[in-house]
């Protein structure tokens, strides 16, 4: 009986619909920018590559003493063997010499023109359905009701991050809202590292940069944006991996049920059970 | 073996093997044609937010000296082998001359001295590797719309093609590129004969490159022979328009 009084309404289908369309959009992004990284495997900062100064970050390979190859990375000039993940690793069963490995990057096999294609054009993709979201965000009173953190959020700071870290969950009529570390995160995630990524990724393309001579200057230059957008990948990328890890262990199937049905359980509250 | 370490074994051999599935599965996708056709909506998308924003009017980020790259690198190829190539560099390309034909009322041929009579440009800009690289430096050449000016194009000429003597292919292709009349009439669309002060060297595309500033390195063919205005690029190369192109790249290189 207490299922169904407990079932609550979560997430309206706009959301879900632009939720999953960006799940597939990222990784997608993430997976052809790493082909198109491989191309030139090195990040600079500066107005362009050759600027007298050493990359801040560059995955390469050597020959071995004993003739094999050897995969280096190298950031802030300490390097590191990375061989089989970074510089060298497996491609059909033997080793070449690649920044990212196969399995990470799409196409599989180096192919810049391909992977040129599928970034582009999922772009278009993943800066419209955020444009969408953000738009119905403010219009469906979203962002104001359960994302901006409230005053009584502000000052319950510490306690949610003692919570998270003792993996404690809200219950009963408080698990209808997001926490303020929740919340807080989800918008750094939307109106920075997103607006960011593309950005920065807007500041590598030569006819962007010409609309308003200068602009991506304020950025550190041309070179330098390729290097927050390939860091701003990676902190997406992390948090996708918490928000995985928070969805599996406050209930796997209920959060998914959430973002495919917009139902959700309210886990029972121990104190009227 | 205990039971959590055979659970994950099976975890993550499930997970190896729908995501190795997922990945051949965008690779198949890569070699289909109406997924790649699909795709290619982006480049037409870009180009119609380019038209909407920019075109004629806006201008390519220009520098200072103390920007420049210490040395211009060299792409693609560094010196052409063909013989004829060879005996024009070897006489300093004293009997060099630029073909000017196709649709045009007025075909011309022009020596480098020519060229450098034409009205001309200094830019310092950055040159954008379709790789991800990028280096500044100072180029002087002849405006493009200065030449097209004395070639009066026919009202149907559509692109230029630019032909050349460089080849990347062991069966000989030359190097071919080209660009619509709203870039090429644009004021920083320059055929060099200069880099950083000194005449073009071999590797760089003596004795004259193309300079198409809003557009990647590729776009910007080195040792070009001969310009075409044609109405359509289906007869050129492989019918994209380019060399890169006819591989896979896109025709407007904006991006």
């Amino acid at each position: 009986m207490a299922t169904n009084d407990r079932l609550y309404y979560r997430h309206t289908l706009p959301i879900r619909v632009m939720h999953w369309i960006n799940v597939f959009a990222f990784f997608l992004m993430l997976m052809s920018g790493l082909q198109i990284f491989n191309a030139h495997p090195a990040l600079n900062w500066g107005k362009s590559s050759y600027n007298g100064k050493p990359p801040v970050l560059e995955i390469s390979s050597s020959q071995g003493s004993d003739g094999k190859a050897i995969g280096t990375t190298t950031i802030f000039g300490h390097t590191f063997t990375t061989t089989g993940v970074l510089g060298v690793s497996d491609e059909d069963g033997s080793p070449t010499e690649r920044g990212f490995p196969s399995w990470s990057t799409i196409p599989g096999p180096q192919w810049l023109a391909m992977a040129r294609a599928w970034h582009f054009f999922f772009a278009w993709i993943f800066v419209l359905n955020g444009l969408f979201y953000v738009g119905y965000s403010i219009a469906s009173r979203h962002l104001r009701r359960d994302l901006v953190p409230s005053a009584t959020d502000a000052r319950s700071i510490g306690r949610s991050l003692k919570d998270h870290l003792l993996f404690r969950h809200p219950k009963g009529e408080a698990a209808k809202q997001y926490n303020v570390l929740q919340k807080l995160t989800y918008l750094i995630v939307i109106f920075v590292l997103l607006p960011g990524i593309i950005l920065m990724g807007w500041a590598m393309s030569p006819w962007l940069n010409s609309l308003w001579p200068g602009w991506i200057d304020i950025l550190g230059g041309r070179q330098s944006a390729r290097t927050p957008h390939f860091v701003f990948a990676f902190l997406l990328l992390a948090f996708v991996f918490v928000h995985v890890f928070e969805v599996v262990i406050t209930g796997l199937w209920n959060n998914l049920r959430s973002m495919i049905t917009g139902r959700y359980v309210l886990p029972p509250d121990d104190r009227h059970e | 073996m205990n039971d959590s370490s055979s659970r994950r074994r099976f975890l993550f051999r499930a997970v190896t093997l729908v995501g190795g599935v997922l990945l051949a599965g965008c690779d198949r996708l890569s070699r289909s044609a109406w997924f790649t056709r699909m795709l290619a909506v982006a480049e037409s998308m870009n180009l119609a937010a380019r038209s909407a924003t920019a075109n004629r009017i806006s201008m390519a980020q220009e520098f200072t000296e103390t920007d420049m790259s210490p040395s211009f690198r060299s792409n693609g190829t560094a010196n052409p082998s063909s013989p004829d190539y060879q005996r024009l560099a070897a006489a300093d390309f004293t009997d060099y001359r630029l073909e000017v034909g196709g649709q045009v009322q007025t075909p011309l041929s022009l020596s480098l001295a020519d060229l450098r009579a034409l009205p001309d440009r200094t830019q310092i800009t950055r040159h954008d590797c379709v790789e991800g690289w990028s280096a500044i430096a100072k180029w002087h050449g002849a405006r493009l719309s200065a030449l097209l000016a004395r070639a009066q194009p026919l009202p149907s000429a559509k692109y230029v093609v630019f032909h050349c003597a460089d080849s990347l292919d062991d069966d000989g292709t030359l190097y071919y590129e080209s660009i619509d009349m709203e870039d090429a009439n644009h004021e920083q669309t320059i055929l060099a004969y200069d880099l950083n002060d000194e005449k073009l060297p071999v590797k760089n595309g003596a004795p004259v490159r193309l300079r198409v500033e809003r557009q990647l390195g590729y776009k910007m063919a080195k040792y070009v022979m001969r310009l075409e205005l044609v109405d359509s690029l289906a007869n050129v190369g492989g019918g994209n328009g380019g060399y890169w192109e006819d591989q896979g790249y896109e025709w407007y290189a904006g991006i």
